[in-house]
């Protein structure tokens, strides 16, 4: 799917006026689509998934469904809202410490919902939002140096999913704003 | 689809995670079994082995439902609309729906988990200033998002799962002291959910472990 991505630059870009407009909690992203702005990441990806053709980013069994949005959630709003860096810079000193915790608490329950819900992916065998939403909560793991070995469901997921094309494009290291130094 | 055995809702009575799913029973007309989690007794009851086989991130609520047990709030509530036949939590039209994602995880992912018992436990003694600020934050956004989608109910003229959010959410705006004054469109909005028969009878007030002192 083409798209125009329009990088707004660390934390200055995020709180100016024209930002807020796009998007009210002034975080990042924000998606105009089909004539409407929406946010919150969760709500975008499963509005492309009902509006797009291509294949599912969520099961066609409910219970398997259910288990998608349980493990996406668990990662949306049990991990990343506790690590993100609006709330880190408001720890302050022990912010590495903080990020580090709350990302073990959340891999710690993680792994035994994957030991259970995996096949090749997150759940089943099918690439699902459930794996949308680990490979970055691994990445920003390995930024905070949570020791992976303790979670091996995550750590493998996360290495099969890594040389997945649509996980390669996407990659930070190698986005239109990524900057010199992190380029791949 | 036919059911066996009722659901069961490992919850707390002020909860708001565990509130949405009581909400979204009571609007689906589901008859439901509740086991209390008692969050602050025995140093927490959602922290022994026990519980955390129910749901591994020892939070409430959990729910055992058509033999499976599923945790996080919007997952259940999902499953629920999508399983069984009743008013619509979700609407059926894709750019509203949406709209009621975005609303719900402004909330579910931008200020509860921000103020929840276990976040303010590890901020200690500035956890009321901390809890304020989060829900202030989130409700400045809350507030121009609903003005653009609200009907009768936050997004459009149904009841959608944004609304079951953003009751429980209130309510711990008022606990946190947050001056609701500065958010027309969330009041307006509260005051006519609050009169709602599965709202009413979703409270806090009134569940089987409500304590004496806080029963309606």
């Amino acid at each position: 799917m083409d798209t125009s991505e329009v990088p707004a630059h660390g934390g200055f870009a995020l709180l100016t006026e024209q930002y807020k407009t796009l998007n009210p909690m002034q975080q990042v992203p924000a998606v105009e689509i089909d004539g409407i702005t929406l946010s919150q990441s969760l709500a975008v990806i499963q509005y492309i998934d009902e509006t797009r053709p291509g294949p599912r980013l969520l099961p066609e069994d409910p219970k398997k469904r259910a288990q998608v949005r349980m493990i996406s959630d668990v990662i949306a709003s049990g991990i990343q809202p506790l690590q993100n860096l609006y709330v880190i810079q408001k720890i302050g000193a022990e912010k590495v410490q903080w990020a580090h915790h709350f990302i073990d608490r959340g891999f710690q329950a993680l792994e035994p919902i994957l030991k259970q819900t995996a096949g090749k992916y997150c759940v089943g065998d099918e690439i699902s939002m459930a794996d949308i939403c680990l490979v970055p909560q691994v990445y920003n793991a390995e930024r905070f140096k949570v020791d992976l070995g303790q979670y091996p469901t995550i750590k493998r997921l996360n290495q099969v999913l890594l040389q997945i094309e649509a996980f390669k494009v996407s990659d930070p290291s190698c986005q239109p704003d990524t900057p010199a130094d992190l380029r791949a």
